[in-house]
């Protein structure tokens, strides 16, 4: 069974907050939940579906969320795969509709780790985390920037790919944060600012690096039955992939991610190919994270990935590849350290011709939305959605 | 000689890796072999992570090995070098590059095993430069 056709997107919602210390977590999910459901023309009680990760709603799984939320559900899923979830999740809301198990889905996202100080880049992680691995990993003192800036330092040994043309990736986001109100870095940047910042971890610049923000938002995926009933443009759902990739027993490659294997199976049940997707929202945790990702999706050949973003290939307007238009984790917002729901929603709002007219991508009718949760220099969730304008 | 002074973090051996902590504390680094495939697997674990067997076992490792990748992290209080080396058994793991200069670390560099004490458990297998 696929799920291509059974299942769309109807209501989309970014919090426009980037520093709730005003709010609390679980506040912030309803407020998403409410903004989405406001898009889709919807209410409460028609939610029968819930999807959300555990790492950003405490409690056992979804369990007090959707007490919070006073919800009544035929179906939830509380999976968490880090910033990827909500791609994931995309994936899995579309499953359960077409398999009948709920017909209104809403996913949430919320966190406030600006307002709650975390150095979430460049902190080691905690010693009360004990998975298996973590007496093999901690003493080393893993973060996030470092495990990413190892990604960075081989791609760039083993493939030439150098910082000026990692640079471009946050020049082309930096390009489209100019025009988002709410966007926490709207100046534009140059490839000499981003080499020039200052070094966090080896090779990656702080300009390298996304922010850290507050936030959260909401997707509503819902039957093409309810869809037809709303007032909003048509988005379906046409095709998702996942997989996990992790460090295969020692076997360690950090030259490609998971999305060597959740890209084709997404473009496979899509009945697309890459070349044939008009925007593209592409995790950008770092720049790196993009670089490896376009090419593990197939927009070019492996280990051209830094050639290919270079030059403002990526800016809407200009390039072959219109990616994040909102201005992506780099410049706009990256929620809870969690960016996969955010691109569902920029992807959504360019195949409905609601992106910013600066930015706007003509005749969108087919977008990608793609993220890596975890991290690429260990293990990691990749999640793919393609989604097509009816 | 910067990531000596860094604090490391103690390792909790359990009852699955105990024994590879036991070698840790004589100076020796394991790696997991499995019997029933044959694969050499790392982090060493009871269950093979290619055939799911728990006929596994460690091997002591030759603790020379070459700079598959790093990075020298720069916002810490104390920069330091973490990694991956691929040890000649032929398994990456994750490690810290120490007593060196940090500025001429190199991938595909030759590296030997030392062990380095951590914060109140055993000591904690890291590389330095041959």
């Amino acid at each position: 069974m696929s799920i291509k056709g059974k299942a769309n997107i109807v209501g989309v919602f970014e919090h426009p907050t980037r520093k709730a210390d005003d709010k609390s977590l679980f506040q912030l999910h309803a407020e998403c939940a409410r903004g989405a459901l406001a898009d889709a023309g919807l209410s409460k009680n028609d939610i029968d579906g819930y999807f959300c990760a555990s790492g950003d709603t405490p409690g056992l799984g979804a369990l007090s969320m959707i007490d919070y939320l006073g919800l009544k559900l035929r179906h939830w899923d509380s999976t968490d795969t880090g910033g990827s979830s909500y791609l994931l999740q995309v994936g899995h809301a579309a499953e359960a509709i077409a398999a009948g198990k709920c017909s209104i889905a809403l996913i949430t996202l919320a966190g406030r780790p600006r307002t709650e100080g975390q150095a979430t880049g460049t902190a080691p992680r905690a010693a009360t985390v004990q998975s298996a691995e973590t007496a093999f990993e901690n003493p080393y003192a893993p973060a996030t920037a470092n495990m990413y800036a190892m990604c960075a330092m081989r791609h760039m040994y083993q493939y030439g790919t150098t910082s000026e043309q990692l640079a471009w990736v946050k020049v082309a986001a930096s390009h489209h944060a100019q025009h988002n109100p709410h966007a926490m870095l709207r100046d534009v940047v140059t490839v000499e600012d981003v080499v020039n910042s200052p070094m966090i971890a080896d090779p990656l610049h702080r300009l390298d690096c996304c922010v850290i923000s507050d936030g959260g938002g909401a997707i509503i995926v819902a039957s093409p039955e309810v869809a037809r009933n709303l007032k909003r443009p048509l988005v379906k759902i046409i095709g998702a992939g996942e997989a996990p990739k992790h460090q295969m027993g020692g076997q360690i490659d950090l030259t490609y991610s998971g999305a060597v294997w959740s890209g084709p199976a997404a473009f496979a049940e899509a009945g697309v190919k890459p070349a044939d997707i008009k925007y593209a929202s592409i995790y950008d945790s770092f720049t790196i994270t993009v670089v490896m990702q376009i090419e593990d999706l197939g927009f070019c050949e492996k280990g051209q990935g830094g050639r290919f973003v270079s030059d403002g290939n990526l800016i809407s307007g200009t390039g072959k590849l219109p990616f994040n238009t909102d201005g992506g984790g780099l410049c706009n917002n990256h929620p809870s350290n969690r960016g996969g729901l955010t691109k569902v929603v920029e992807a959504v709002r360019q195949l409905r011709g609601e992106a910013h007219p600066a930015v706007q991508v003509k005749n969108c009718d087919l977008a990608l939305a793609h993220g890596t949760g975890g991290s690429l220099g260990t293990r990691h969730g990749a999640a793919t959605v393609i989604m097509e304008r009816e | 000689m910067q990531s000596q002074e860094r604090k490391i973090q103690a390792p909790q051996p359990n009852l699955e890796t105990k024994a590879f902590w036991d070698a840790a504390a004589e100076g020796r680094l394991m790696i997991g072999k499995c019997t029933a495939c044959g694969q050499v697997h790392y982090y060493p674990r009871a269950t093979c992570p290619a055939c799911l067997s728990d006929k596994t076992e460690l091997q002591q490792a030759s603790g020379n090995g070459t700079i598959y990748t790093y990075s020298v992290m720069r916002r810490a209080p104390i920069p330091y070098a973490i990694a991956y080396v691929t040890l000649q058994e032929g398994v990456s793991m994750m490690t810290n590059i120490v007593d060196c200069d940090l500025d001429k670390i190199k991938i595909g560099q030759a590296v030997r095993l030392v062990f380095k004490p951590s914060e109140g458990g055993p000591p904690v297998p890291m590389f330095t430069p041959v």
